[in-house]
C-alpha cells in the first residue's frame, strides 16, 4: 500500500506535473483565466490521463519499443476524441465552455510523459492511480493559478462554476470586489506567468522549510 | 533485421485499426445527439434575434442559402407569420482584435434590426468581450436601427466620425462589430427581393 501512497503523493505534490515537472504549460497558461476554467480543463485532462495510462499499461505487452511513442500518442489522442465527442453530446453546456480546449490535451506532454515514464513499465492498477493522481495534481495547480488570476483580474472567484458542476454549486461563485476594479494584466498572458512563478516560489519555500531536497530531476524537453 | 522492421509496422497498424474502430463507434454513437444539440444552439441564438411573437413557423427549418458579396454561402433563416415573411436572421463576420467575430443578426421585413448577438469571439477578457450580451448591454443598442437611420456615414465608431461608442480601452472590437453589422444591412438591401420572396 505504501507504494500507492508514494504514487499519490508524487502526483499531487512532490512531482506535480505543473509545479515540479513543468509540463503542460500550454493549457496551463491558456486555460487559467478563471478558477472554473482551470478546474474544467484539469478534470478533463485527469480523465484522459487515467484512462490512457490504464490502456497503455494493459496493452504494454504488445507495444514494441521502437513504435511506442506513436502508439502512446494514438491512444492519448483517441481518448481525447472520445471525451470530446461524449461531452459534446451529453454535457453540452460544459462543452461550450471547454470545447475549444479539449483537443489541446493531445498537445499536452504530461499524459505522454506519464505514459513513457510510468505506464509503459508498470501494471494496470498502479498506472491508473498514477494517471489519476498526476491529473488531480494538474487540476489543483490549474485551479489555484486560475483562482489567483481571477481574483486579481476580475474580482470574482469560481464565476460560472454552476455551468461546470451543476446548479447545486452556485454557492461557490463569489464576488470579491466590484467589477471593473480588477488588474486586467492578471487575466492577460503575463498574469499567467506571474501567478505561475509565485506558485513555484511558494512550493519551493514549503519544500525547503520541510527539509526536503529540491528535486533537480530532468527538465521536460517538450514545452507544449 | 528486415523481419523485425515489419513487426513494428504490423504493431502500429493494428493499434491504428483498433483505435480507429473505437473512434468510429464513438462518433456513430454520439452523432445523433450532437446534431440535436447543434440545432438547439441555433434555435437559442435565433430566439435572441427574432422575437418569438413575430413568427409561427420554425426559422431553423425555413432556411435558404444565398451567395454573399465575398462569394461565401450565407444561410438565411426566415421567420413567417400566417404565410407572410416577418423577419430574417443570418450570420455576419467581423474582424476583431483577437481574430474573427461571428455575430448573428435578425432583421424585420423592412430591414430594421431586431437584434444582434455575438456568437463566437476571441476578444480580450474585460475589454473587447463587452460585445457579449452577458457582459454588457452594448450590443443591444443596434436594435431598431437600419441602413437609413442613422445615415450610412454614421455607421462607424465615434473615433472614426460615426455615432457608435467604442468602449474604453477597446476600439478595434467595436469597429469590427459595427462594420460587420453595416455589411449585414447592405447584404439585406442587395438581396431584399430574394430574401422576402415567399415560397
Amino acid at each position: 500500500m505504501a507504494k500507492y501512497g508514494t504514487i499519490v503523493r508524487d502526483g499531487l505534490w512532490d512531482n506535480n506535473g505543473v509545479l515540479a515537472q513543468m509540463l503542460g504549460m500550454c493549457p496551463t497558461m491558456a486555460m487559467t483565466t478563471s478558477a472554473t476554467n482551470g478546474l474544467g480543463m484539469g478534470l478533463a485532462t485527469a480523465f484522459v490521463m487515467a484512462t490512457s495510462n490504464l490502456l497503455i499499461a494493459a496493452l504494454r505487452g504488445f507495444i514494441t519499443r521502437e513504435v511506442r511513442i506513436p502508439v502512446f500518442i494514438l491512444i492519448i489522442a483517441s481518448m481525447v476524441t472520445v471525451v470530446d465527442l461524449t461531452m459534446n453530446a451529453w454535457m453540452h453546456d460544459l462543452y461550450k465552455v471547454l470545447g475549444l480546449f479539449i483537443p489541446l490535451i493531445v498537445s499536452n506532454c504530461l499524459p505522454l510523459g506519464r505514459a513513457e515514464v510510468f505506464a509503459a513499465k508498470e501494471p494496470v492498477l498502479p498506472s491508473f492511480v498514477d494517471g489519476l493522481s498526476m491529473g488531480i495534481g494538474f487540476t489543483l495547480a490549474l485551479t489555484t493559478i486560475g483562482a489567483m488570476r481571477e481574483i486579481v483580474g476580475s474580482g470574482t472567484l469560481f464565476a460560472d462554476a454552476s455551468l461546470l458542476l451543476g446548479s447545486a454549486f452556485k454557492f461557490m461563485e463569489l464576488r470579491v470586489f466590484a467589477a471593473d476594479k480588477g488588474v486586467l494584466m492578471a487575466v492577460l498572458p503575463p498574469g499567467g506567468f506571474l501567478a505561475m512563478g509565485l506558485l513555484l516560489a511558494c512550493k519551493r519555500i514549503i519544500d525547503v522549510r520541510s527539509g526536503k531536497a529540491i528535486p533537480t530531476g530532468p527538465v521536460g524537453h517538450c514545452v507544449a | 533485421m528486415k523481419q523485425r522492421t515489419i513487426i513494428h509496422g504490423v504493431v502500429l497498424a493494428s493499434f491504428c485499426l483498433g483505435f480507429g474502430i473505437l473512434l468510429a463507434a464513438t462518433k456513430d454513437f454520439t452523432a445523433e445527439e450532437i446534431s440535436l444539440r447543434q440545432v438547439e444552439d441555433l434555435q437559442n441564438s435565433l430566439t435572441q434575434v427574432i422575437p418569438p411573437g413575430l413568427h409561427d413557423n420554425s426559422p431553423v427549418k425555413d432556411a435558404i442559402t444565398l451567395k454573399g458579396d465575398d462569394g461565401k454561402d450565407v444561410v438565411v433563416y426566415r421567420a413567417t407569420k400566417a404565410g407572410k415573411l416577418t423577419g430574417v436572421a443570418y450570420e455576419v463576420r467581423g474582424q476583431g482584435y483577437g481574430g474573427e467575430i461571428r455575430l448573428i443578426m435578425g432583421l424585420d421585413a423592412d430591414g430594421k434590426i431586431l437584434g444582434v448577438r455575438a456568437l463566437q469571439h476571441k476578444e480580450t477578457p474585460g475589454l473587447g468581450d463587452k460585445i457579449d450580451v452577458a457582459k454588457s448591454d452594448w450590443i443591444t443598442r443596434f436594435t431598431g436601427l437600419g441602413l437609413g437611420s442613422p445615415p450610412k456615414d454614421a455607421w462607424r465608431v465615434k473615433k472614426d466620425g460615426g455615432q457608435f461608442d467604442q468602449f474604453s480601452g477597446a476600439t478595434i472590437t467595436p469597429r469590427g462589430v459595427v462594420a460587420a453589422i453595416r455589411g449585414g444591412l447592405e447584404f439585406f438591401a442587395a438581396h431584399k427581393a430574394e430574401l422576402l420572396e415567399v415560397r
